[in-house]
């Protein structure tokens, strides 16, 4: 193992476990203000809206294998299929829409 | 009543495993390309185990991937990761909210495996999270990360070309499939979702942000402005007005 690398690793080790860890830290056992802790709530729909979007219109480059994708799992989990389902069903229809084009 | 004690938490950790399964199955693929990438980029594979096992962030390995590619030194390398990973900070303020856990170590050792797919689990469960679930819903990620990272180096070969671009959609997919249940409960969530996403491709189009700064300023820009209206509307209704 090369020195460099290592020590590279270690310094990426450092700067993404300290984010992480400091929320836990800085906000233990403290009652955050209401409108910041409604903040938060809120934090995760968020998130994943943007999580979602744009990256999945982006995943190949065919723009069409995104929308089909993302139609696909939408219309799984809107039918109220589980997680797992939805993420199964989604490779399957890409799995068919690449073999057919 | 020990029984009981006993019981309870290692449900948990059972109950963490299997909500963590369809993020093994999203890492898989992207672990696999990981370790296939390092390897052409000359790390060994004890060097990209070592990555995998330590950073544990998909996107800024990449990057470093790249980065090393293009000659950048260690320093820009790390700073870059850093700027990618500074998401996590707001993740874990959120998740520390509906974390039960009287046991600060749980949380400081716990912390390192929260990720954008093992956040996005905990935070849409319905029911309050504890360290036995984040336990299990972290050790089966990691493991599927860190072991594929490995494998796709030691095969140094992809998935055949069409499973493999099929199986890109599979965290986007789960993304899905965590938010559309409260989207169908909520119409705030709905705003949230859309108006983070609107920004987040409007930063990431026109280049404004890097991808770090856009997901963390696009969350909280939907997470303020929503819970802003929000108040407001509740206070005109408060007024009789």
């Amino acid at each position: 193992m090369s020195s460099h690398i290592v020590w590279m690793i270690v310094g990426m080790t450092a700067v993404t476990y300290i984010p992480r860890l400091l929320p836990f830290v800085l906000f233990k056992g403290k009652e955050l203000p209401g409108f910041v802790q409604g903040i938060l709530k809120n934090v995760p729909y968020a998130t994943l809206g943007a999580l979602i979007f744009p990256g999945i219109l982006f995943i190949n480059e065919d723009i069409w294998f995104g929308l089909l994708g993302a139609a696909a799992a939408f219309l799984a989990a809107f039918l109220g299929a589980n997680v797992i389902v939805v993420v199964l069903g989604s490779i399957a229809v890409l799995s068919v829409y690449s073999f057919l084009f | 009543m020990a029984e009981l004690a006993v019981g309870k938490p290692s449900g948990e950790v059972r109950k963490g495993v299997q909500a963590g399964i369809s993020i093994a199955i999203g890492y898989a693929p992207i672990a696999l390309t990981f370790g296939l990438l390092a390897k052409t980029t000359g790390l060994t594979i004890g060097e990209t185990v070592l990555m995998s096992l330590l950073v544990f962030a998909g996107a800024a390995q990449y990057i470093s991937l790249s980065l090393l590619t293009l000659g950048t030194g260690i320093f820009e390398i790390v700073l870059t990761t850093f700027i990618v990973n500074i998401r996590h900070f707001l993740m874990s303020t959120s998740l520390n909210e509906k974390w039960e856990d009287e046991q600060a170590a749980n949380k400081v050792i716990l912390a390192f495996g929260i990720t954008d797919e093992t956040f996005s689990v905990a935070a849409v469960r319905e029911e309050k999270v504890t360290s036995g679930y984040m336990l299990g819903l972290i050790s089966v990620s990691y493991a599927s990360w860190v072991i594929c990272s490995g494998i796709g180096h030691l095969i140094g070969a992809n998935l055949p070309q069409t499973l493999q671009e099929s199986m890109s959609v599979a965290l986007y997919a789960m993304f899905v499939g965590l938010l559309v249940p409260s989207m169908k409960k909520s119409l705030k969530v709905v705003f949230l979702a859309a108006l983070a996403a609107c920004f987040n491709t409007i930063f990431t189009l026109t280049n404004t942000l890097s991808t770090g700064w856009a997901i963390v300023v696009a969350t909280l820009l939907s997470a303020v402005i929503v819970e802003w209206i929000e108040s407001v509307k509740s206070r005109s209704r408060g007024t009789g007005a």
